[in-house]
C-alpha cells in the first residue's frame, strides 16, 4: 500500500519563545528547526505500514525551500520518496494548506501510484489550525478520520481509534482514507547516521503549489508571549537536607497533608 | 444569529460545550444578534431545559433516522451543521475546542468553505469583523488576528473562558431541523467504544503530580517517584524526553502533545522546564522542581524548588513522609 505523510517545518523552541520585533513570528537566529510532533508519528506510521505490507511510504511538505531538511529526515526514517511544494516562507492558512495538497495529489499518483491512505498530524504544533486534514479528505471526497492514537489496516479497512476519557472510540473505515494522528500511536524510530547520508543523496521531488485561500479571510495581525510570572522559586534547600522543609511546605502551604 | 454547536452526554452538556456557549454569549451580546444552539443524537431534545441559563434562546435538534440511532459520524455531523447554519443565516459558527468539535467544525467550514478559527481566548466583533485572540504553540503564544467569514467559524479554547450563566434565563424554544444527507457523508462512523481497565488516578485529574524528565536517567528509578506519589495519592507523569527514551509510556506526558495536569501541586524532577512542557502544567496551583542545575527555566517557573539530585532528594522526602505517617 502506498501511504503519504504530511508535514510541517516548525521552530525548535526551548523555554523561552522570543518574537522579532515587529511581533510577526518568532525569532528564530538562534535555533534550529523540526517537524511538529504527530507528524514524525504520521512518518513513522506510513513507513512501518508499507514495511508491513508491501509499497511506499511518501512524504511531503509545503514551507519554504529550507523545509527540504525535515525532508530528509523523513527520507533518513526510510520514507522512499519526498516532495516539496515550495511556499516562499510565508504562512499559508489551513484552506489554502489543504487546497494546495489536494491540488497536487493527481500529479503525483499519476507519478508514484494511487494513495491508500494520507496521513497528517492532527494539528500542527505552531498553528494548531485542526482542520487542514478534514478540509483535505473534503475537497477529494475521502473518509476523514482524526486524532487517532492507533492504527490497524488490513484488507483495504483501517480500524482507527481514538482516546478518550476513560477509554477509545474504535472506527472502521474503508481505504483510501484521510487519517490525522496524535503522538503517542508509535515511537519514531531514530534515524541512523548512515540513513542520514543516504538520504541526502536521495531526490526530492518539487512542485510549485497552487491553492486557493477560499471566500473570507482569516488574517494575522501580531503575535504576543503571553505574561508568565517569572519570580524565582523560594528555594527549600539543597540535596537530602531540603526534605523537612518540603514536607513542611506539603503539609502547611499545599496543604495536602 | 450565533449559533452554537453543544456536545453531551445523554442529554447533560458537556463541561467545555458550556465554556463555549460562554465565548458564543459575549459574541451575541457584543452584535446584539441571538444566541441559539445546535444539538445532535439521541436525547439531544432534552438539553432545552439546561440550555436556557445560558441565554440560549433557541435549541435546534438535529433529527435524521440515521443520526438519531447509529453511532457519532463526523462528516454527518458537519453537514448537519452547515445546513442549519445556511438556513438559520447564522454569522458565526461556535464550539467546544474537543477532538468532536473541532472536527465537526472543521467539516461544517469545508462544506461551507467557510473560515475557521480555533482555540480562542477572546473575541471581539467590530461591524461584522471579528478581532480575535488565539492559542498558538498550545498557548504558548497568543496570535492576533481578524477573521471576516459568512459565516465564520470559532471554536473556544479550553478553559479560558468561565462556565458562567447569563444575567437573565431564557426559556428557550425548541425545533427540529432535518438536515439531507448522502450515504457518502456517512463513510466514518463510531463503530464501538471500548473502556479501558486501567487502574490509578488519571493525569487529568490528580490532585498531587510527581514528573519524571530526562534526569531521572533510567525506567527504573520512576520507581522512586511512584514511591513519592503513593504517599501523597497522587500519580506520576513524564516529560517528552523520558517518554521519548522509551521509560514512559505516551499516555503519561505532560504538555503541548501530551496531558493538561492542574493539580494542587506538581512535582517536577529532572525537569528543564521547556517551553512545550510548561504549557501542559500552568494549570498547577503549585510547582516543585527538584533539579541540580540552579539555572534551569524550571527554576524560574516554579514556587518551590530543590537544588540537588533527585535520586537522592526524592528518597529521603519518602522516608521523611514515611516517618510522618
Ligand atoms: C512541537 C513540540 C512539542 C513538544 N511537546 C512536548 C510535550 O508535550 N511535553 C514535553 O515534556 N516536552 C515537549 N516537547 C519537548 C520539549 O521541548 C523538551 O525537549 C522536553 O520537555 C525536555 O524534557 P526534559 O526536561 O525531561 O529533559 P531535558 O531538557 O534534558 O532536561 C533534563 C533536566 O534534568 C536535570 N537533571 C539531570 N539530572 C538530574 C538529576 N540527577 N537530578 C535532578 N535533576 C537532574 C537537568 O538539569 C535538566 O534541567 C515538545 C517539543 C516540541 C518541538
Amino acid at each position: 500500500m502506498n501511504v503519504l505523510s504530511c508535514v510541517k517545518r516548525v521552530p525548535n523552541t526551548g523555554a523561552k519563545i522570543v518574537l522579532t520585533e515587529d511581533n510577526q513570528r518568532i525569532d528564530t537566529s538562534n535555533l534550529g528547526f523540526t517537524m511538529s510532533p504527530h507528524e514524525e508519528c504520521a512518518i513513522e506510521e506510513a513507513v512501518q505500514l508499507a514495511e508491513d505490507h508491501g509499497g511506499s511510504a511518501h512524504v511531503l511538505t509545503l514551507g519554504p525551500e529550507e523545509a527540504t531538511e525535515q525532508l530528509r529526515t523523513g527520507l533518513a526514517m526510510q520514507a522512499d520518496e519526498a516532495t516539496l511544494l515550495e511556499s516562499g516562507g510565508e504562512e499559508w492558512g489551513p484552506r489554502a494548506t489543504a487546497n494546495a495538497i489536494a491540488d497536487v495529489i493527481d500529479d503525483l499518483e499519476d507519478e508514484f501510484g494511487a494513495f491508500d491512505l494520507l496521513l497528517f498530524g492532527n494539528e500542527s504544533a505552531d498553528m494548531g489550525n485542526c482542520q487542514v486534514g478534514v478540509r483535505l479528505a473534503r475537497r477529494l471526497g475521502l473518509p476523514c478520520v482524526t486524532g487517532i492514537r492507533s492504527l490497524d489496516v488490513d484488507d483495504g479497512v483501517a480500524v482507527a481509534k481514538r482516546e478518550i476519557s476513560g477509554g477509545e472510540e474504535v472506527y472502521e473505515v474503508d481505504l483510501p482514507a484521510v487519517v490525522t494522528v496524535k503522538e503517542g500511536i508509535n515511537e519514531p524510530r531514530y534515524a541512523s547516521m548512515r540513513a542520514k547520508m543516504q538520504a541526502r543523496r536521495k531526490e526530492v521531488s518539487r512542485r510549485e503549489p497552487t491553492g486557493e485561500a477560499g471566500p473570507g479571510t482569516f488574517e494575522k495581525i501580531r503575535l504576543e508571549a503571553p505574561e508568565t510570572d517569572d519570580s524565582p522559586a523560594e528555594i527549600l534547600g539543597e540535596g537530602v537536607d531540603a526534605a523537612p522543609a518540603i514536607v513542611e511546605v506539603l503539609a502547611s502551604e499545599v496543604e495536602i497533608l | 444569529m450565533i449559533l452554537s454547536f453543544v456536545e453531551h452526554e445523554s442529554g447533560v452538556p458537556d463541561e467545555l460545550s458550556l465554556e463555549s456557549l460562554t465565548m458564543a454569549r459575549e459574541i451575541a451580546t457584543g452584535t446584539g444578534e441571538p444566541l441559539e444552539a445546535a444539538v445532535l443524537g439521541a436525547e439531544g431534545g432534552a438539553l432545552a431545559d439546561e440550555l436556557g441559563p445560558y441565554g440560549v434562546e433557541e435549541v435546534h435538534h438535529v433529527v435524521h433516522d440515521r443520526l438519531d440511532g447509529e453511532g457519532y459520524a463526523p462528516q454527518a455531523w458537519g453537514e448537519s451543521i452547515a445546513q442549519l447554519a445556511a438556513d438559520l443565516d447564522a454569522g458565526t459558527v461556535t464550539g467546544p475546542s474537543t477532538d468532536r468539535g473541532h472536527e465537526v467544525l472543521a467539516h461544517a467550514g469545508a462544506t461551507l468553505d467557510a473560515p475557521m478559527a480555533t482555540n480562542c481566548t477572546a473575541v471581539d466583533v467590530d461591524n461584522g469583523a471579528y478581532e480575535l485572540e488565539r492559542n498558538r504553540w498550545g498557548g504558548s503564544l497568543i496570535e492576533h488576528a481578524r477573521l471576516e467569514g459568512e459565516p465564520t467559524l470559532v471554536t473556544a479554547a479550553e478553559h479560558e473562558y468561565p462556565v458562567e450563566e447569563a444575567d437573565a434565563a431564557v426559556e428557550p424554544a425548541v425545533s427540529e431541523f432535518s438536515p439531507s444527507l448522502p450515504d457518502t457523508a456517512f463513510a466514518v462512523q463510531l463503530d464501538r467504544v471500548e473502556t479501558s481497565d486501567e487502574e490509578g488516578i488519571a493525569l487529568g485529574e490528580a490532585r498531587v503530580v510527581v514528573g519524571g524528565g530526562r534526569g531521572v536517567g533510567n525506567p527504573d528509578d520512576y520507581d522512586q517517584l511512584e514511591t513519592l506519589a503513593d504517599l501523597l495519592d497522587g500519580t506520576v507523569g513524564a516529560s517528552r524526553a523520558a517518554v521519548n527514551e522509551g521509560w514512559r509510556p505516551h499516555d503519561d506526558q505532560i504538555g503541548q502533545t501530551g496531558a493538561k495536569i492542574s493539580p494542587d501541586i506538581y512535582i517536577a524532577c529532572g525537569i528543564s522546564g521547556a517551553i512545550q512542557h510548561m504549557v501542559g502544567c500552568k494549570g498547577a496551583e503549585n510547582i516543585l522542581a527538584i533539579n541540580t542545575d540552579p539555572e534551569a527555566a524550571i527554576i524560574q517557573k516554579a514556587d518551590y524548588a530543590v537544588i540537588g539530585d533527585l535520586h537522592d532528594v526524592v528518597p529521603a522526602l519518602n522516608e521523611e513522609l514515611e516517618e510522618r505517617s
